[in-house]
């Protein structure tokens, strides 16, 4: 009997393969190679997903949660999120928020791809320099932003005052609060989109921008002829990613607004965190049934991209 | 062939067994440092607050050690700041592992007390009655007390002597709104800043705004009283005549005291805690009391934190948790804390006394101390976090500009009546 080799992912090479075949083999063995794999994602994905759905059909006060015996309220604290005040707004903000970011730092993102793929001198130097505020800890980043957005003594203000423009109270107005944050929330996203597209620019063969220019394509026709079309399924997957990041932003507004003035600044995903942890009073139901429409949210985007590539497949 | 099938069944069967062992082992882990803060005979005791800026080695440490070394326990002393320690104290709660001591704002006490994690004093056999009532309020709950103020501190207002002076105001002139509205004013023309504090979306914003609140008359049970509106207009027509900077709304206390660090601003509303800074400003300061609308020193809310005995599953342990918490707070305790914690005023009167015998200088804030009051006395409990919350939001509204003084109460008042049923 020959020993057969295998391998760590669990291929076996072909003497074994062809064995299999014949014998039907113990399912235990198939089960044993999969438990690391069901065990992590039971203790990793199952159980946070099923915890806060239980969370939010309960309803846990603080007691409760301590004490351990919530009362099943079934699906009450989804029907006071929706029919509470707040949530059109909130819903709107979100909606504000991830739309213009995305926009913002997709098309700041690709401009800057298409830019740095002329390599020139330096331009891996600046290129890296992009990336700094993927790099800076986020409450680096979210305080300096709120100090230069500061309306009596900020930076962006003292700049504008000296090209005629007046007093903005970027974070203390209702007006301009969800603008601040998602200005803050565009440029921290603008390494993400950078490093995707660029890459994905990589992958366009040389030849076909060769093929292109005999043709006698300008600039701006290659760019919408030739990279944007190429660039579709690496487009696609960067606005899903940035879009489900986009959806759970917390820290940025909470460190800069905390929702406010007024909720003028508050989205769905600030609203679970403060519900559960901005007040003296932990409300962990409703944190949980506003976060679990968050992951509906992201999960029907997921499975329109999943239907769109499919499409593009067949 | 038979042999070779059944080792790789072996080997799969080892590495699904290594795995869930790697899981078991967490879990046994945690189970086992529960245990070893539960079990009896052990002479380890936790004990959790929110001082991190006190480290290893920090007078605060020692003193903690001491009182366990007095016990005849060691101390396992693990800091974390106050958001954190609540959720920290939930969850151990929830779990069965609570440290055995914990100091924690006072708020957040009798909203523990309802969720069953902490004992009562009487449990504990710890006599409260000397203890100043408007200091104890805060920690009972239906006429039980579930712990015990370490200490106290209040607001008051800080000023720049410099600025003061420059504007020609005299800060004893300051004794109720208008003569402070008119200082304000002639601050202001003098080109200076004339006043900041912090109003930010969190129960900072609250504690800030309630020596003005109160100060009119208002009750937290009726936010959109005459009183109430009449203290939120105080605070919009300061933003509005542009006399406290737009920041004053995002501003929490730490960041209202940097304005006045800046030596730019006449007046910041701000706690005892600040009284050693303001010693070392750049420039002379002083500081009054906040005047009620009509006269007299407004009541401030009391801050300071209350040093609790959380539930444990073995209630022998709680004898040596007493006399811990005994070592902490006698007068001599107390003063000792108070000269840790940058003049934390003791909260009985046997250590006030000994504490102005030291610190003849600070009787201002010992007044205000004993003419502050609990944020949850009243008893509003546990419903007070449920109103300040629209409280602060009122207050954001009405500054930011977002609705009238009036309409942004009439919305706190009716969500507070919903939160709470009241």
């Amino acid at each position: 009997m020959t020993t057969t080799a295998t391998t760590a992912d669990g291929e076996v090479s072909s003497p074994a393969r062809a064995r299999r075949r014949r014998s039907t083999g113990s399912p235990w063995v198939a089960v044993a190679f999969a438990a690391p794999l069901i065990v992590y994602l039971a203790a990793f994905y199952a159980y946070p997903l099923i915890r806060s759905v239980d969370l939010s059909i309960h309803d846990y006060n603080i007691r409760a949660f301590v004490q351990g015996n919530a009362e099943f309220v079934g699906l009450q604290n989804y029907a006071d999120i929706v029919s509470s005040p707040l949530f059109p707004s909130a819903l709107w903000n979100t909606v504000l928020f991830v739309g213009v970011s995305l926009l913002f730092q997709y098309a700041i993102g690709l401009a800057l791809a298409v830019f740095f793929r002329a390599n020139f001198k330096l331009s891996g130097f600046l290129r890296a320099l992009f990336l700094v505020p993927w790099l800076l800890p986020l409450i680096v980043s979210a305080s300096t932003w709120s100090w230069m957005m500061n309306s009596d003594s900020g930076i962006i203000n003292s700049f504008l005052g000296a090209v005629g423009v007046g007093q903005i109270n970027w974070i203390t107005s209702p007006d301009t609060a969800l603008t601040a944050v998602i200005i803050a929330n565009i440029w921290l996203g603008i390494p993400f989109n950078l490093v995707i597209l660029y890459s994905g620019l990589q992958n366009i063969p040389g030849d076909v921008y060769e093929a292109a220019s005999l043709d006698g394509a300008g600039a701006w026709t290659t760019f919408w002829r030739v990279t944007f079309p190429l660039l579709r399924p690496v487009s696609a997957i960067t606005v899903l990613l940035g879009l489900v990041y986009t959806l759970k932003v917390v820290d940025i507004i909470w460190i800069m607004t905390k929702g406010g003035p007024a909720n003028s600044s508050l989205t769905l995903a600030v609203w679970s965190y403060r519900e559960a942890f901005g007040t003296g009073q932990p409300a962990f139901s409703p944190a949980a049934a506003v976060g679990n429409v968050l992951i509906v949210i992201a999960l029907i985007f997921g499975l329109a991209y999943v239907r769109l590539q499919r499409r593009e497949e067949h | 062939m038979h042999h070779h099938h059944k080792s790789r069944a072996i080997a799969a069967a080892a590495v699904s067994a290594v795995s869930l062992l790697a899981l078991t082992a967490c879990t046994a882990s945690g189970d086992s440092s529960g245990e070893s803060s539960g079990a009896s005979g052990s002479d380890t005791y936790t004990w959790w607050d929110p001082y991190p800026q006190h480290t290893d080695g920090s007078d605060w440490q020692n003193r903690v050690q001491a009182c366990g070394d007095e016990a005849g326990v060691t101390i396992d002393r693990t800091a974390y700041d106050t958001t954190a320690l609540t959720n920290q104290l939930l969850l151990s709660a929830q779990e069965g592992t609570s440290p055995d001591v914990v100091l924690l704002d006072n708020p957040a006490v009798s909203t523990l007390a309802d969720t069953g994690a902490i004992i009562s004093m009487d449990e504990l056999g710890f006599d409260t009655s000397a203890i100043d009532p408007n200091l104890l309020g805060a920690g009972v709950v239906d006429g039980t007390a579930y712990g015990i103020p370490i200490g106290a501190n209040t607001l008051a207002l800080y000023y720049n002597q410099d600025i003061l002076d420059a504007a020609g105001v005299d800060p004893a002139s300051v004794t109720d709104w208008d003569s402070l509205n008119a200082a304000l004013e002639q601050i202001d023309a003098s080109g200076s800043r004339a006043i900041t504090f912090a109003g930010i979306g969190t129960e900072e914003g609250s504690f800030q705004f309630l020596p003005w609140f109160w100060g009119a008359g208002a009750d937290l049970t009726e936010l959109n009283s005459p009183q109430a509106v009449e203290a939120l207009d105080l605070w919009v027509s300061w933003l509005d005549n542009g006399w406290a900077p737009q920041s004053a709304i995002q501003n929490s206390q730490n960041t209202a005291w940097e304005e006045f660090l800046d030596g730019t601003v006449g007046f910041v509303e701000n706690g005892t805690w600040q009284v050693n800074s303001a010693a070392d400003a750049g420039f002379p300061t002083g500081y009054i009391t906040i005047p009620a609308m009509n006269g007299g020193a407004a009541p401030a809310p009391t801050g300071g934190e209350f040093i609790m005995a959380p539930a444990q599953n073995d209630s022998a342990r709680y004898d040596v948790t007493r006399q811990i918490i005994e070592c902490m707070t006698t007068p001599e305790g107390f003063v000792q804390t108070a000269d840790t914690f940058a003049y934390y005023i003791p909260p009985t009167a046997d250590g006030q006394a000994q504490f102005l015998d030291e610190h003849p200088e600070l009787e201002v804030w010992v007044d205000a101390v004993r003419a502050a009051k609990g944020r949850t006395s009243d008893n509003l409990g546990t419903d007070y976090p449920l109103i300040s919350e629209q409280l602060w939001t009122a207050v954001q509204s009405a500054m930011s500009g977002a609705q009238s003084s009036q309409d942004a109460l009439d919305a706190a008042q009716d969500a507070a009546v919903a939160a709470t049923g009241r």
